[in-house]
């Protein structure tokens, strides 16, 4: 099924997805932006768990699973983190991470 | 050259460029269609690890989805055809030191390491074997996590409710919202 691709081959695919996605969450200002960087290390994460999971040890589920929770989870913090980003664009006009430097309530 | 392989070099370029370009295009809604064709390009590979379930359930998920509500929010929030000013250079190069450094580092170790497989048979993964394992309490069974999951969608959908409404009357908000 898998023959002649190493496992090295995802793991190295799944490092340059997750330090491009670093990049992108230092060097962004948008909020929206550094959201799809988080989505980019998330995903790489879930591609690392899947390829342990069938190389390694084909027999157990728990990379299968754990990358579904994870998939829950990043959805969850997406809908969260929109209803956020969208009350303070309503307060301060600007979701640009240096404009927006006040937590008053 | 086996076709499998073709297949997954399609995939990693893919991948990578889209995941490049999603962290330094300078028009927001590109980006987020860049990282749409990223999360497809992902699911292709979970297809090619043999998850048929996870392949479609990121497909409808996060490219469905996320991706959505992303460009949503991104049409909610800004203009279309406006240009970020780019970072200064400074942060740029310091920001791509850090993630090049990390990067080799990973895949340095990556390629030290020697994997050992198990040898037990495969278990092959079909709905049915996921549909039990989800709500079965032995060994093997995941219905903790499956019911944690279920409390944090549920709280999720409150929160989203309450951060987004409108709280009392409007104080600060701008008035170019306000007649909706």
């Amino acid at each position: 099924m898998n023959t002649g691709i190493p496992i090295q081959y995802f793991l190295i695919l799944a490092t340059i997805m997750f330090f491009t996605g670093v990049y992108g969450f230092l060097t962004r200002r948008n909020l929206i932006t550094i959201l799809m960087s988080v989505e980019l290390i998330l995903n790489s994460v879930n591609i690392n768990f899947l390829a342990f999971n069938r190389y390694l040890y084909p027999n157990k589920l728990e990379g299968m699973f754990f990358s579904l929770f994870v998939i829950a989870v990043a959805a969850a913090e997406v809908a969260v983190a929109i209803a956020i980003i969208i009350n303070i664009y309503r307060r301060f006009t600007t979701i640009n991470v240096e404009d927006v430097n006040e937590m008053k309530f | 050259m086996a076709s499998n392989q073709i297949m997954f070099i399609l995939f990693a370029a893919m991948i990578i460029v889209f995941s490049v370009l999603t962290v330094t295009s300078r028009k927001i809604l590109r980006a987020a269609v860049y990282l749409l064709f990223v999360l497809v390009s992902t699911s292709g590979l979970y297809f090619m690890l043999n998850y048929q379930f996870l392949a479609a359930v990121q497909l409808t998920l996060y490219a469905g989805g996320i991706v959505v509500l992303i460009i949503f929010s991104i049409l909610l929030t800004s203009h279309i055809s406006q240009k970020f000013e780019s970072s200064g250079w400074k942060k740029n190069v310091f920001s791509a030191i850090a993630a090049i450094t990390g990067a080799i580092l990973s895949i340095i170790t990556i390629l030290d390491y020697k994997f050992s497989a198990t040898t037990e048979a495969a278990k092959e993964v079909d709905m049915r074997l996921i549909g039990k394992s989800l709500l079965s309490v032995d060994y093997d069974g995941y219905v903790l996590p499956f019911e944690v999951i279920s409390v944090l969608l549920l709280a999720t959908m409150v929160a989203a409710i309450v951060i987004a409404k409108k709280s009392g009357p409007a104080k600060t908000q701008s008035p170019t919202l306000n007649q909706e």
